[in-house]
C-alpha cells in the first residue's frame, strides 16, 4: 500500500489529551497511507478524532505514539515548507481585508511579489467562480461564497496537499450540493490530493476516491473503503446502485463501531 | 392617540387657555406675540374636532419659546402667565417630540435628520427653560447665570479663553494623552509575549481602573513644577492603564481558527501580530482611545486645582469660582464641554475608517 | 470518593497559587523599583543636607538608609507612607482632625450619599428611557454626549454654590451643607454609568424572550419585573462598580476648592500647600483603600443578591 507517492503516512499514529477531568484519548493506534491525488474522506460520529486527526496532519496537535509522515517530512518540517493549503469549519476570512486582500494573506506571509500575487489571486477566484467579488468585504457576501473564497485563500500557494475540516458543515444542502460537485471539478482541474472530514454518508460517497470511517472512545480507525466510482461525478450519481452500496457499507462501517445511544 | 398625548395636547390647550384669561387683563400691545402665541394654544384644543398634524405643534412650541424670551421684562414682576406660556410651549413640544417619535419608531434608520431633531429640541429647550427661569426669575446671578450672559461673556473673553484652551487642552492633554496612550499600547505589545508579566500585570491594571488616580496630582506638581508636565504626567498615569488593559485584552481577541490558520501558514510572531492580532484589537484599542479622552481632561484640569502658572481651564475655574465670577466659570465650562465632545468625535470618526469592518460599526 | 475530593482541593490550590504569584512578584519587583527610584530622587536633598551640616564621607549605607528616612521626601518610601498610615489611624482617636479615619468617614459619607442619589437617579432614568421612545430618542443623545464632558469641571462651582444655596437660602448648617454640595458631584458622576449600563441591561433581554412575555398577553408591568429587571441585574452590577468608584473620585474632588478642613481631598490638597509628601502619599494610599472597599462591598452585595435570585455562582 504504501508507495513512493504516499503523500501522508501514519503509523500506530495516537494521540491523547489531558484534561482536568482526566487523559482523553483522541487517536488511537492509526495506520493510514494517503497517495498523490487521492480524494480521502474521514466519516463518523462527533468525538472520532477526525478532525483531529487532520489537526495533527495539519501540525496543529502533536501526537503522543507512533510516527506520521507528510511527504516524507514530519508535520512541522512539512508546515514550514507550506506543504499543504487548510480549510476550517468557518471561513475565517478577516473582516477588515476583501475577498482579494484575504486570498493575498498567504501570499503576502509567504513573501510573493506583488505581481506574483495578483496573478495566482486572479487564478484561484476564477476557479473558485468569485471572478467579480475582488473588492468585496466577507460580510458582503453569502456564507457559500465566503467559503468558497476561503477554499480560494487555501489554493493560492500551491500546496500539493488540500486539507478540508467540514468545509460545507454550516451551509443548507443546496448550496452544498452545489460546492461539492464545483469541488469535484476543481480537484480534477488541480489534480491535488485532498483530505476532507465530512459527518455526511452521500457527501463523502459523492466526493471521495477513498472513505476512512471513524469511531469514537477512543478515536479509530474502523473501515477503510475504496471507492470504484468514476472520477466523472454528475449529481444524479448518487441514485445509481453503486453508489448506494458503497454508502450502505459506510453505513455499516458506522454502525458497527459506534453505539448512537453514546452520543453525548 | 394615545393616553399621553391626549393628557398632554388637554393640559397644554388648557394652560394656554388659563393664561391667555389672565393676560387679557393687560394693555393688548404690551407682549402682543406672547398672546397670539396663547391664543393659538387655546385654539390648539380643536384637535379634539379636527385632527391637527404634528408639524403644528412644533411650530406652536418654536413660537411659544421665542415670544416668551421676547416678553421678558415686559412686565415686572414677571406675571403668572408668563410662566404658564412657558409650561405650554414647553408641553407642546414634548407632544411634539411625543407623536415625531411614534411616527420615526417603524422606519428607524429613513429619518436621520428628523431623528437628529428630537434631542436638538430638547437641547434647545433645556437652554430656553434656563433662560426664562434664571431672567424672568431673577435667579442671581452668582448661582445661575442665564445661557445668553454665558454666550456674551465666551465672545468678550476669546483671548483669555483661547490661552487657557492652549495651556490645558493643546498642551497638557495632548501631549499627556498621547504619551499616556502611546506607553499603554507598547508596554501591551512588550507583556504580550511574557504570560507570567501579563497574569502579574493586568489584575493589577484593572484594579488601578478602580482608584481615584487624579489624587497623584500634588505628588506630579511637586516633581514636574506648576506648568503644564506636571498636568500632562497626571494625564500619562490616568491614559496608561485603561490603554494597557484593553490592548492586552483585544490582542486575545482574535478567534482560536484565525490563529490557526496563521499557524497553517507558518506565519512569524510580528506576522500574526501585524495582519492578525493588532487589526482584531482595533475595537478594543479604540475603546481605551475613547475612554482616555475624557478622562485625560478630567486629570488636567483637575491637577490644575493643585497649582499653576497663571493660565489653563482648571485654574481659571478654580479661581473664578473663589471671585463669584460665575459667567466666566461657565464660559470656561462650556469650552471644556465643546472640547471634550469634538476630542471625542474625532476619534469616533477615525474609529469608523479604521475598524469599518466591525459590526458594531456598520450596523449588523 | 474523599481522595477524589483532596485532589480536587489541591488543584484549587494550585491554581490559586498559579494566579496570585505573578502579582505577588510584580508587586515585589515595584517595591524594589521604588526605593531604588527613592535613593535617586531623593539624592540631591540628603547631598544638600550632608553639605550644610559639613558632613563629608558618609558611608553609602548610612547615605541610603538617609535618603530612605528624610522628613519631607521627593518620594517617600513605603515603609514611611505605611507608617504614616499606621500612625494616622491606629495610634490616633478616630474623631480627631489628625485621624486618617476622621478625613476617610467624611469623605466616604459624601461618596456615599452621592453614590445612593445617583444611582437611584441613574435606574429611574433608565426604566423611563426603556419604556419610552421620546425619552429615549430625546435624553439618549444627550446622556452619550454628556460623558465625554469633564463634568469634573463642574465640581468646585457646585461646591461653592451649593454650598452658598443650602447655607444661606436654606438656613443649613455648615456641615451638611458641605456633606450635600459634594454629594450633588458624586450624584452627578455615579449617575451616568448607571443610567448608561441599566439601559443596556433593560434592552438586554432578546426579541425571543420578550416574544414569549407577548405570548403570555403579560403588562408591561409583568414584563419589566419578571424578565427586563432580573436581566439587566448583571449590568447594574458593572456599572455600580464603575459608579461607585466615580463617586469618590468626585467628593475627593469635591473636597479640593472649598477650603474644605476635612476629607482626603482636603487632606491632599493641605499636604500640598505645605509640602507634607509622606502625607499625601498617606493619603493617596487610604483613597485607595477606600476605593477598593467600596467596589468590594458592591460585589458583595451582588453575590447577596445572585444568590437570592437563585443564580448560579460564578
Amino acid at each position: 500500500m504504501r508507495g513512493l507517492n504516499a503523500v501522508v503516512s501514519a503509523q500506530n499514529l495516537g494521540l491523547t489529551f489531558k484534561t482536568n477531568d482526566g487523559d482523553v484519548v483522541a487517536l488511537s493506534n492509526v495506520n493510514l497511507s494517503i497517495n498523490k491525488g487521492e480524494f480521502v474522506s474521514f466519516i463518523g460520529p462527533s468525538g472520532c478524532g477526525k478532525t483531529t486527526f487532520l489537526r495533527t496532519i495539519a501540525d496543529l496537535e502533536r501526537p503522543t505514539s507512533g510516527s506520521l509522515t507528510i511527504n516524507g517530512q514530519t508535520p512541522e518540517q512539512a508546515r514550514k515548507d507550506r506543504a499543504y493549503g487548510y480549510v476550517f469549519q468557518a471561513p475565517a476570512l478577516y473582516p477588515w481585508r476583501t475577498i482579494e486582500k484575504n486570498v493575498a494573506l498567504p501570499l503576502e506571509i509567504m513573501g510573493y511579489s506583488a505581481s506574483q500575487q495578483a496573478e495566482r489571486i486572479r487564478r484561484t477566484l476564477d476557479l473558485v467562480n468569485l471572478s467579480g467579488f475582488e473588492k468585496k468585504y466577507p460580510w458582503q457576501l453569502s456564507g457559500g461564497m465566503q467559503q468558497r473564497a476561503s477554499i480560494a485563500r487555501a489554493l493560492a500557494f500551491d500546496a500539493d496537499l488540500l486539507l478540508m475540516d467540514e468545509p460545507f458543515g454550516a451551509l443548507d444542502e443546496i448550496v452544498r450540493d452545489h460546492l461539492n460537485s464545483e469541488l469535484l471539478k476543481l480537484w480534477a482541474a488541480t489534480g491535488k490530493t485532498i483530505c476532507f472530514v465530512t459527518h455526511s454518508i452521500p457527501e463523502a460517497v459523492y466526493l471521495s476516491t477513498k472513505i476512512v470511517v471513524m469511531s469514537p472512545r477512543p478515536g479509530r480507525v474502523t473501515d477503510v473503503i475504496e471507492s470504484d466510482l468514476p472520477r466523472e461525478r454528475p449529481l444524479d450519481i448518487r441514485e445509481t446502485p453503486e453508489f448506494l452500496a458503497i454508502a450502505a457499507r459506510v453505513r455499516d462501517g458506522l454502525r458497527a463501531g459506534h453505539s448512537y445511544e453514546e452520543v453525548a | 392617540m394615545n393616553q399621553l398625548q391626549f393628557f398632554l395636547a388637554l393640559v397644554s390647550g388648557g394652560v394656554s387657555a388659563a393664561a391667555l384669561a389672565l393676560s387679557l387683563f393687560t394693555p393688548l400691545e404690551s407682549a402682543l406675540l406672547l398672546k397670539i402665541f396663547l391664543a393659538l394654544g387655546t385654539l390648539s384644543l380643536v384637535r379634539f374636532l379636527v385632527p391637527l398634524g404634528l408639524w403644528f405643534d412644533g411650530g406652536l412650541a418654536v413660537l411659544g419659546a421665542v415670544a416668551v424670551l421676547l416678553s421678558i421684562g415686559v412686565f415686572t414682576p414677571s406675571p403668572s402667565f408668563l410662566w404658564m406660556a412657558l409650561v405650554a410651549a414647553w408641553l407642546f413640544a414634548w407632544l411634539f417630540v411625543e407623536r415625531l417619535s411614534k411616527t420615526l419608531a417603524p422606519g428607524l434608520s429613513d429619518n436621520a435628520g428628523l431623528g437628529l431633531l428630537i434631542p436638538i429640541m430638547f437641547g434647545v429647550s433645556i437652554l430656553v427653560i434656563w433662560e426664562v427661569v434664571t431672567r424672568a426669575g431673577n435667579v442671581p446671578q452668582v448661582i445661575l447665570p442665564p445661557p445668553s450672559m454665558i454666550w456674551g461673556r465666551i465672545t468678550a473673553s476669546v483671548p483669555t479663553l483661547w490661552a487657557d484652551f492652549q495651556q490645558t487642552f493643546l498642551k497638557a492633554v495632548l501631549i499627556g494623552y498621547l504619551l499616556g496612550c502611546g506607553l499603554g499600547f507598547v508596554v501591551a505589545i512588550l507583556i504580550d509575549r511574557s504570560p507570567f508579566l501579563k497574569s502579574g500585570l493586568l489584575p493589577l491594571g484593572n484594579f488601578v481602573s478602580a482608584l481615584p488616580i487624579v489624587g497623584v496630582a500634588p505628588i506630579m506638581v511637586m516633581w514636574f513644577g506648576f506648568d503644564w508636565p506636571s498636568k500632562a504626567a497626571v494625564v500619562v498615569i490616568m491614559t496608561f492603564f485603561p490603554m494597557l488593559v484593553n490592548t492586552v485584552a483585544g490582542l486575545n481577541a482574535a478567534s482560536s481558527i484565525e490563529r490557526d490558520l496563521m499557524r497553517t501558514y507558518a506565519a512569524s510572531y510580528w506576522q500574526t501580530l501585524l495582519k492578525l492580532r493588532l487589526p482584531a484589537a482595533g475595537p478594543f484599542i479604540f475603546n481605551a482611545l475613547k475612554i482616555n479622552s475624557t478622562l485625560a481632561l478630567i486629570g488636567a484640569i483637575v491637577a490644575e486645582f493643585f497649582g499653576t502658572p497663571i493660565v489653563g481651564m482648571g485654574f481659571r475655574i478654580s479661581t473664578e469660582v473663589g471671585r463669584m465670577n460665575v459667567d466666566m466659570v461657565w464660559a470656561e465650562i462650556a469650552v471644556a464641554a465643546v472640547a471634550g465632545s469634538v476630542f471625542y468625535g474625532v476619534i469616533v470618526l477615525i474609529e469608523r475608517g479604521v475598524t469599518f469592518w466591525h459590526p458594531s460599526v456598520r450596523g449588523a | 470518593m474523599a481522595f477524589a475530593r483532596s485532589r480536587h482541593i489541591h488543584a484549587a490550590e494550585v491554581a490559586a497559587m498559579k494566579r496570585t504569584l505573578p502579582i505577588i512578584i510584580v508587586l515585589l519587583a515595584i517595591v524594589l523599583v521604588w526605593y531604588a527610584a527613592a535613593i535617586g530622587m531623593n539624592a540631591q536633598w540628603q547631598n544638600d543636607v550632608y553639605r550644610r551640616a559639613d558632613i563629608t564621607n558618609v558611608p553609602a549605607t548610612q547615605f541610603i538608609l538617609d535618603t530612605w528616612n528624610q522628613e519631607k521626601p521627593v518620594l517617600p518610601t513605603a515603609h514611611q507612607v505605611f507608617g504614616e498610615l499606621w500612625n494616622a489611624t491606629v495610634l490616633v482617636a478616630p474623631n480627631k482632625p489628625r485621624s486618617l479615619l476622621f478625613h476617610a468617614w467624611v469623605t466616604f459619607s459624601a461618596t456615599a450619599l452621592g453614590f445612593v442619589m445617583g444611582s437611584l437617579l441613574g435606574i429611574a432614568l433608565a426604566v423611563m428611557i426603556v419604556h419610552s421612545e421620546a425619552m429615549n430618542r430625546s435624553l439618549m443623545p444627550w446622556i452619550v454626549a454628556s460623558q465625554t464632558i469633564p463634568i469634573l469641571a463642574l465640581a468646585p462651582l457646585i461646591v461653592v454654590i451649593g454650598f452658598n444655596i443650602f447655607t444661606g437660602t436654606m438656613g443649613i448648617p455648615t456641615d451638611p451643607a458641605r456633606l450635600m454640595s459634594k454629594a450633588i458631584i458624586s450624584a452627578y458622576l455615579s449617575f451616568f454609568p448607571v443610567a448608561v449600563g441599566m439601559v443596556k441591561g433593560l434592552r438586554s433581554p432578546e426579541a425571543i424572550q420578550l416574544d414569549l412575555m407577548h405570548t403570555y398577553s403579560a403588562s408591561a408591568n409583568q414584563t419589566f419585573w419578571k424578565l427586563r429587571w432580573p436581566a439587566a441585574m448583571p449590568y447594574l452590577f458593572a456599572s455600580l462598580k464603575v459608579g461607585v468608584a466615580a463617586s469618590l473620585v468626585g467628593a475627593i474632588v469635591g473636597e479640593l476648592p472649598t477650603g474644605a478642613v476635612a476629607g482626603l481631598g482636603a487632606r491632599l490638597l493641605a499636604g500640598s500647600y505645605y509640602s507634607q509628601t509622606i502625607q499625601i502619599w498617606a493619603a493617596l494610599v487610604a483613597a485607595s483603600i477606600l476605593a477598593a472597599l467600596l467596589v468590594i462591598a458592591v460585589g458583595l452585595v451582588e453575590k447577596l443578591v445572585n444568590r437570592a435570585m437563585g443564580a448560579r455562582p460564578a
